[in-house]
């Protein structure tokens, strides 16, 4: 099948050096400390972070360190057949222990000991790049949240079909079998977090393919920080600051 | 999550501060040097595809098992291939019985990936029956002992079990061909699968405040560290996954260094592997061999002779051939292909099993007794 046209247009009508439209907005979920949603393309996710609060579990509180938990879900109708097990299956499992340790490496949890911080992600629509919308959108919620951060941890995919690498792959390219590369990354301080790779690729064409992925999340950082600083300016307006 | 936390219970503060000071200086607390890989030691069970792993003080036992099962409606021309992985609690005290926990979900999907979507295993060699009946693989791991990089050694076991088992031979038949009949490893030799290349997963810990990374740490090491990354190559230079859950940020340059490392590694591990599984090929095609009970060391062509006496060999090739029999049944076994030549011998094995002369045997240890 063909992904990429011979003009150099992939199946939607994008280029592939051309991310999705991204679009986030703060505060969805009113009882939550902070929220978000964020959609990349079709692909549409809402997170919620409650913290940092009072351990609920006693044994897992940490002295000198927030205790960090993350919860990653689909809902059933986030795919086109109806999903029969949205959390608990092994795919969730690991999908949550990869946003927990990105998040957990840049909230300083050393400034919030014995408490604990929640994050709850639920994927509304699905469309490829689930684990990088849920990145952007725990960012976002964690901010909203007031939560400390050592710098903002966003996120993007990439991938390499009919030897072009394209950036920010939707379901259709994901699943055709070929290299999905994705990548959490800190813009400010210029260094990886996540990286996860399946299917073959040589070390050369790798590193141009990771290069596009880090260039996805710096553009994606912009609109983040623009987002924020434009949430920040509507607070001191409501304030009458 | 309560694994880390059982890690930090063990290790004191003082302990900790020593290896985290000691490699600062580049110095690993087991007397390595950081880019050095510990001794892995692979062993076979008397089953074809059980392996058991031994990187240093990580014990890892893996085994395959298939099954004739219906295909995936979107895919019914292919077999399937499932991990399964078990953290037994003797393992690490912080392991807890019945269902696996997110660490050994993780490692359970690392190695699947590193198997699955890079296409080691052939999947389509597994169908039988187009859209009816296809052969699922199951590897299932055991944990046996936590030294530190579960990882790279179940992986490395998984490969040699892989790589070690036999699936029964089957041929369709019945009155309108679409009856499948099994054949038992009496009747028709099972055929090795079809593996294409062996994805290596190598482990690199990362520590703060500069430190640098180790390869392959210990769980020492990995109770101090600050992030891991798993990559898994393979020796043509390709990568096949990467694993690196969050963690310590790195920059990109050190990411693009590890990888270089690691596809050395994997080289010389390659080579390892595929040593200890031509060895045990070897091993098997002369236990297949009938021995006279005065019998010398063995000699091929006189070997050859014995067999061709007391089987019944129903075989369209001269009698060259069948004395050639055990050498190339050695170079089949190791090519790892499904030759036609083999498959049409007809062999009674049962009893060279059981009387079968002491050559340097693999180890006796059997699972199941």
């Amino acid at each position: 099948m063909e992904y990429v046209s011979p003009e150099g247009l992939r199946l939607d009508g994008r280029r592939p050096m051309e991310m999705r439209q991204i679009r986030g907005e703060i505060g969805a979920v009113a009882k939550a400390d902070g929220s978000a949603v964020f959609e990349m393309g079709n692909t549409k996710v809402i997170a919620a972070v409650y913290g940092p609060r009072e351990v609920q579990n006693r044994s897992q509180q940490m002295n000198d360190q927030a205790l960090v938990r993350c919860e990653y879900s689909m809902a059933n109708f986030s795919t086109g057949d109806r999903m029969r097990k949205p959390k608990g299956d092994r795919r969730s499992t690991e999908i949550s222990l990869v946003i927990r340790q990105t998040m957990e490496a840049c909230i300083m949890t050393h400034l919030m000991p014995r408490s604990q911080i929640d994050i709850f992600v639920q994927v509304l629509q699905a469309d490829g790049g689930t684990r990088s919308a849920c990145i952007n959108a725990a960012t976002l919620a964690l901010a909203d949240a007031g939560i400390p951060m050592r710098d903002l941890v966003t996120s993007c995919s990439s991938g390499y079909l009919n030897s072009t690498a394209l950036l920010d792959l939707n379901y259709v390219e994901d699943s055709a079998g070929g290299p999905d590369v994705t990548v959490g990354f800190l813009p400010k301080l210029d260094k990886v977090t996540l990286l996860q790779m399946d299917a073959k690729l040589p070390l050369d064409i790798f590193e141009n393919v990771m290069q596009l992925a880090i260039e996805g999340c710096k553009a994606v950082a912009n609109y983040i920080r623009e987002l924020l600083l434009e949430n920040t300016k509507q607070l001191e307006y409501r304030r009458g600051v | 999550m309560e694994q880390r936390l059982a890690n930090t219970w063990r290790l004191t503060v003082n302990e900790k501060k020593f290896i985290e000071t000691a490699l600062q200086s580049d110095l690993r607390i087991d007397g390595r040097r950081p880019f050095d890989y510990r001794k892995v030691t692979i062993k076979f069970g008397k089953e074809d595809g059980s392996a058991e792993v031994q990187l240093g003080h990580t014990h890892v036992m893996a085994f395959v098992t298939a099954q004739l099962v219906q295909p995936y409606r979107d895919r019914p021309n292919e077999g399937t291939l499932a991990i399964y992985t078990e953290f037994s609690p003797m393992a690490d005290p912080s392991f807890e019985p019945g269902r696996p926990g997110e660490s050994a979900v993780e490692l359970g999907r690392v190695i699947d990936r590193g198997l699955r979507e890079s296409r080691a295993v052939d999947t389509e060699s597994l169908c039988v029956l187009s859209g009816k009946l296809v052969w699922a693989i199951r590897v299932d791991l055991h944990i046996l002992d936590n030294g530190g990089n579960l990882v790279d050694a179940a992986n490395i076991a998984a490969l040699a079990a892989l790589l070690t088992f036999r699936r029964p031979d089957c041929s369709l038949g019945g009155e309108d061909g679409q009856e499948v009949i099994v054949h038992p490893p009496e009747v028709r030799e099972p055929l090795p699968l079809i593996i294409h290349h062996l994805p290596i997963a190598v482990s690199f810990a990362f520590f703060g405040n500069e430190s640098g990374m180790v390869i392959d740490p210990t769980h020492h090491e990995e109770a101090v560290m600050c992030g891991r990354m798993t990559a898994t190559l393979n020796a043509n230079g390709d990568v096949c996954a990467i694993q690196k859950a969050g963690g310590e940020g790195v920059l990109q340059s050190v990411i693009m260094h590890c990888l270089r490392i690691a596809s050395v590694k994997a080289g010389d591990i390659t080579e390892n592997i595929k040593k200890a599984v031509d060895s045990y090929n070897i091993e098997r095609a002369l236990k297949k061999v009938k021995r006279h009970s005065t019998s010398k060391p063995m000699d091929v062509d006189g070997a050859g002779s014995n067999s061709k006496e007391k089987h019944n060999f129903v075989h369209q090739k001269g009698i060259n051939t069948e004395r050639l029999k055990p050498v190339d049944e050695e170079r089949n076994a190791n090519q790892n292909d499904n030759k036609e030549d083999e498959t049409k011998l007809l062999e009674t094995n049962r009893e060279t099993k059981d009387e079968k002369n002491f050559i340097g045997a693999p180890s006796s240890w059997n699972v199941n007794s």
